[in-house]
């Protein structure tokens, strides 16, 4: 079957569309997520997602909405950990940690007592691109605009921040405010890309084309444009491979995304050594 | 009348339970070149921390340009220099251009260039800011403060990193501008001799004000040399007797 032929098929379309759109969310939210040592939100929030897909299921929600349904205990989740991280008694990574167990705990819990691990609840572990709904998609189309809307209007304040909170306090920049929006968002993102790559995968969304634009050191917006480039030719030739080569998708989306890191980095690590 | 830029009132600031800073109290007033200095872990970033509302106090008020901290909006008026940056890894890539650019419009690139050019980096202005080595860093955290042309500047240990030469076009440039355009400064130091030959007014802080007055006032302070002992007091101020026979 010839790539021509692949893209035909409608799901296959919806698939690559929203791929595209949900990759360019991660992307774009990942590098203000790394450069402020936020990498592991993704897998901590994608285990909350666990946890409410599980909750979710329990009440017998239709698969259809179960994107939605799980969206707001993902986002009071999201919040939880900033308000963690915001006393600074509790850093980061051990919010992200606490959170995330709660998520997979009660995940396990609930899946047990809904008659043990079913079907459905395993598809969201992995993730399958290809049954993306007209719903989701429709929801990554608004996500995104909203992600990309949130970027230009906020990005002086967003630099700042990135660069140092403290900082961008004393520049009079609403830091409460934009940190809500932007782990509000990230929630998002985490539920959309487990459509994706699966909750076990959620983080390499957010963290690795990121990562690979960082490698190019050039400027922080020029990043974010390069990391979002990086993150879609990964959906569109991951999802085209794993078509051809009869591969899991996600899997293949996230290896795609450790290709162009391991290239960026050796052409760079060459380039060094050449000069 | 002279106008109050900043007024704070019986300030307590704990963590933990452990007392920072006791029952603060002071005023700057437009124009004011004011030095606080005082040891390491004496509260002096603290105070400034408490000042620009990144610390809440227990106890006490902070007024801004005349208004309470949490209803003072005009923070353009202020530009600020941070002892250390805290979220900045070497991997950020925000060039100097746009680090010195935060803050204010994009139109002023003339404002960045000049704000390069006084603090020797113009040749810097594209490279990524954490390629830089730490005086470099430093230099470019001084242009972004300078760049606004605020009405305040507040500098917490701004010349820790910087060479000799660099220090004294450092020292020159905030002189001319306190001197010359009423640019109040406010610069957190421990080095009390080498503030003392500018600073017209000095606090001296350990968790709670030792000491508030002129250089030459501190140097004569009998309080002074017994906390100090009389040979640090002799060291601290011999440094600058040319300045004190001046004055």
């Amino acid at each position: 079957m010839g790539i021509g032929e692949i893209l035909h098929y409608d799901f296959v379309q919806r698939a690559i569309l929203a791929g595209i759109l949900i990759g360019a969310i991660c992307a774009l939210l990942g590098v203000f997520l790394v450069l402020r040592r936020f990498s592991l939100i993704g897998d901590g929030l994608a285990h909350v997602t666990f946890g409410s897909v599980a909750v979710v299921l329990l009440l017998g929600i239709s698969p259809f909405y179960v994107t939605l349904a799980a969206l707001p205990i993902v986002i009071i989740s999201s919040l939880v950990i900033l308000k963690l991280t915001s006393t600074k008694r509790i850093q980061g990574d051990a919010a992200i940690g606490i959170v995330s167990s709660i998520g997979i705990a009660a995940g396990i819990i609930l899946a047990s007592l809904s008659g043990g691990y079913n079907l459905d609840l395993f598809s969201y572990l992995f993730g399958n691109i290809l049954t993306v709904n007209q719903t989701e998609l429709l929801l990554a189309f608004i996500v995104f605009i909203v992600v990309a809307a949130t970027i230009i209007f906020f990005y002086d304040d967003l630099f700042a921040l990135t660069f140092d909170e403290e900082l961008a306090k004393t520049m009079g920049i609403k830091t409460v405010k934009i940190n809500i929006i932007l782990f509000i968002l990230t929630a998002v993102a985490a539920v959309l890309a487990m459509r994706i790559a699966g909750i076990m995968l959620v983080s390499a969304m957010l963290i690795l084309p990121p990562l690979t634009a960082l490698q190019l050191s050039i400027s922080f917006r020029m990043t974010i444009i390069a990391s979002l480039i990086f993150s879609v030719l990964s959906v569109i030739s991951g999802i085209i491979i794993s078509f051809l080569l009869n591969l899991p998708a996600g899997g293949t989306i996230v290896i795609m995304n450790v290709a162009f890191l391991l290239l960026v980095f050796g052409v760079k690590k060459i380039s060094v050594l050449q000069r | 009348m002279p106008v109050n830029l900043i007024r704070i009132d019986d300030l307590t600031f704990c963590y933990n339970g452990l007392e920072i800073l006791s029952n603060i109290s002071f005023t700057v007033n437009q124009g004011d070149y004011l030095g606080i200095v005082g040891p390491n872990g004496s509260g002096k970033s603290t105070l400034i921390k408490n000042m620009l509302g990144i610390l809440k106090p227990q106890k006490g008020s902070i007024n801004l340009f005349g208004q309470p901290l949490n209803m003072f909006r005009k923070w353009k008026k202020i530009g600020y220099l941070p002892q250390r940056l805290i979220a900045l890894n070497t991997q950020f890539p925000g060039t100097v251009e746009e680090i010195v650019q935060m803050g204010i419009s994009k139109s002023q690139s003339q404002k960045i260039k000049n704000a390069l050019e006084l603090m020797g980096i113009g040749h810097l202005a594209t490279r990524l800011i954490g390629e830089l080595s730490y005086g470099e860093q430093q230099r470019a955290m001084l242009a972004r403060a300078l760049v606004g042309q605020p009405d305040l500047l507040i500098f917490d240990e701004p010349t820790t990193a910087l060479d000799p030469e660099t220090r004294d076009i450092f020292y020159t440039q905030i002189e001319k501008l306190n001197c010359h355009k009423g640019t109040t400064i406010i610069l957190v130091t421990h080095d009390t001799g080498l503030i003392g030959k500018y600073a017209r007014h000095l606090l001296y802080i350990d968790k709670k004000i030792i000491f508030s007055g002129t250089f030459k006032d501190f140097c004569a302070s009998a309080e002074m040399t017994g906390f100090f002992g009389a040979i640090s007091q002799h060291i601290i101020c011999h440094q600058h007797d040319p300045l004190l026979r001046k004055q």
